[in-house]
């Protein structure tokens, strides 16, 4: 019995079970065989149907009619065709589209990013009546959908006579009611609230002014915050459609708009030419322009976004 | 003047922006837009004319054939969030974890999963989903709507097969989702994982006893962002019949106003049983 025992002794020192599973299982996430290759499977399954979408476009703006209808050409186009590129931008009018694009999406972003600033600031640092009851309002302009109030809004713009201009975008990122202004607001409010007293208490001593004491000490210190806000602002601006098409109206020139009325306005580019009929490839090309500007955004300041988060109190108390 | 009152009003006109903006372009059309619901809105040549009506409006979301159609679409759309939003947060936290966990080429998948956050706009997901480039198609080559089909009762099946149908969009839909969360966890001490696997907890029991916990907050945070962006979604069903009927002569921008309000109420409803699931539990006091 006892040479039983030994022997059992001396196959389990052999195995070493423990560390077989310390292999397979680790100790975390990202330790331990199995475990690591379900984590890669994920990630690149999933991580593919997000890729997907850009691959298709890429790779079908790319394409000939002819290789678009050939069963026999998939993913890989026979040949560079920039014909659909040249075709989308002439239908879009890219160039000039995108210029006044950017004066309903550059301009409300910016301005957005220093009004909210400027709020959150205020919240931040002072008290005051009502500061908790203002608060929550500022939570509850997040949460009523814009339907609600773009009615007697595109009534009151129209009395005003802003409508079908610029302004009537650029109005309300000034008093803080532009595409998610709330949460802006509430990034400047987290940061600003955990700057140190000891800061601007130094600052005040040394006799600066409130205003001064905000400009000289509290915007610099809050940069990141303000790129984040920024390029969210920016990029949000740039994808909200509903009500710049409602009080914009059609004619007026932003690239998101011409491509929800893509048809239409390829018929008015392209009058009575029936051998160049509209395809997948010139409409996909078209939302690949539509995208591009955001792609080079993202990708030249990719770090922004994701560090910003951490480093912003969007995640916070 | 003392310091107190000073420092209020300096507080005052830090936000004084704010406090116009809210009354003029929030508080000021929120009540237009209670009024419109109460009436026969008409546009004359100088402006708008009301002639009060009472709660005709509200009857006839009830009554009308548009009513119909916005119940039908209401219905449609509370469906949708109770099957997406569950989802949506369910898949941001596993993404979240996943991409927090010490893995190659870390920053490229972050790449990936964050293109959501800037594309999806609504005019591009719909060019995408028309033109086939969703990927839904690469999901029906598989089969696996077929087999939910004939597998599983019919009222059930059709929301979750259209819901693989539109797995895209509820992927896209998660950027932001899975930005918060990963930073929520970061900001875990990293001592708390090392002093629980001294303590012999495997990864499964790190997860649901660290982490998940550690994002409840923000669970609530991501509820609501999400309930806001599908209720206001451009593709959404319900947001734009309130367009057409703005611009439809028979109904206007009274009834447009009203069926505005129910959707506002639906979305509330929404909202707060999100806010009572996830409630901050004030400690038991002993």
């Amino acid at each position: 019995m006892d040479k039983v025992k030994l022997y059992l002794d001396k196959i389990k020192k052999f195995i070493r079970v423990d560390k077989i599973k310390k292999i397979l299982f680790g100790r975390n996430l990202s330790d331990g065989l199995i475990l690591r290759s379900i984590v890669y499977l994920l990630l690149i399954s999933i991580g593919f149907v997000y890729l997907y979408p850009m691959l298709y476009m890429l790779s079908y703006s790319f394409m000939k009619p002819q290789d678009i209808t050939n069963p026999m050409v998939i993913w890989v186009p026979t040949e560079l065709y920039f014909e659909n590129f040249n075709k989308a931008i002439i239908t879009l009018k890219y160039f000039e589209t995108l210029l006044s694009s950017l004066t309903i999406t550059l301009v409300p972003a910016i301005i957005q990013t220093i009004v909210c600033s400027l709020i959150g600031y205020g919240f931040a640092r002072y008290n005051f009546p009502l500061k908790k009851t203002l608060l929550f309002l500022v939570l509850v302009t997040f949460i009523v959908p814009i339907q609600v109030y773009t009615i007697p809004r595109y009534v009151m713009f129209h009395q005003f006579g802003i409508l079908e201009t610029a302004l009537s975008i650029i109005i309300p990122s000034i008093f803080g009611q532009g595409v998610n202004s709330a949460i802006f607001i509430l990034i400047f409010y987290q940061f600003f609230r955990i700057i140190p007293n000891a800061f601007f208490e130094a600052a005040e001593i040394e006799g600066a002014g409130d205003y001064k004491i905000f400009f000289k000490i509290a915007v610099p210190l809050a940069i990141p915050s303000y790129i984040t806000s920024f390029l969210f602002g920016f990029v949000w601006y740039w994808n909200e459609t509903y009500i710049s098409s409602l009080f914009l109206g059609q004619d007026f020139q932003s690239l998101q708009i011409k491509l929800a009325y893509f048809v239409s306005q390829f018929a008015a580019s392209y009058p009575n030419e029936e051998a160049q009929r509209l395809n997948e490839g010139i409409r996909l090309a078209a939302t690949l322009l539509i995208i591009l500007p955001m792609l080079l955004v993202y990708f030249i300041m990719q770090r922004y976004f994701i560090e910003g988060v951490e480093k912003s109190g969007i995640a916070g108390e | 003047m003392t310091k107190k009152t000073r420092k209020a009003l300096i507080g005052y006109s830090f936000i004084g922006l704010w406090i116009i903006g809210f009354l003029g372009l929030m508080v000021y059309p929120l009540i237009n837009s209670l009024i419109y619901s109460f009436s026969k809105v008409t546009i004359t040549g100088t402006g708008i004319k009301l002639n009060f009506t009472g709660w005709d409006n509200f009857v006839s979301v009830f009554t009308s054939e548009q009513g119909f159609i916005f119940r039908e679409r209401l219905v449609d759309f509370a469906i949708q969030l109770a099957l997406y939003v569950p989802i949506i947060i369910v898949f941001s936290i596993i993404i979240a974890v996943l991409i927090n966990a010490k893995i190659r080429f870390r920053g490229f998948f972050r790449m990936i999963y964050f293109l959501p956050v800037i594309i999806s706009s609504g005019p591009v997901i719909n060019e995408l989903i028309t033109q086939g480039a969703s990927g839904s198609s690469f999901i029906e080559s598989y089969g696996v709507i077929t087999m939910i089909e004939q597998n599983l009762p019919s009222f059930l099946a059709e929301p979750i097969s259209e819901m693989f149908q539109q797995i895209i969009v509820i992927f896209w839909f998660s950027g932001v989702q899975i930005l918060i969360f990963l930073a929520g966890l970061q900001k875990i001490d990293t001592s708390i994982y090392e002093a629980c696997s001294i303590d012999g907890a495997g990864p499964w029991e790190i997860f649901w006893k660290i982490t998940l916990p550690s994002l409840k907050n923000l669970v609530l945070i991501n509820l609501i962002f999400t309930i806001v962006s599908l209720a206001t979604f451009e593709g959404n069903g319900v947001i734009n019949l309130i367009v057409e009927n703005m611009n439809n002569p028979l109904t206007g921008y009274g009834f447009a106003s009203a069926i505005a309000w129910c959707y506002f109420l639906v979305v509330c409803i929404f909202l707060g049983i999100a806010a009572f699931l996830f409630r901050n539990k004030k400690p038991t006091q002993y």
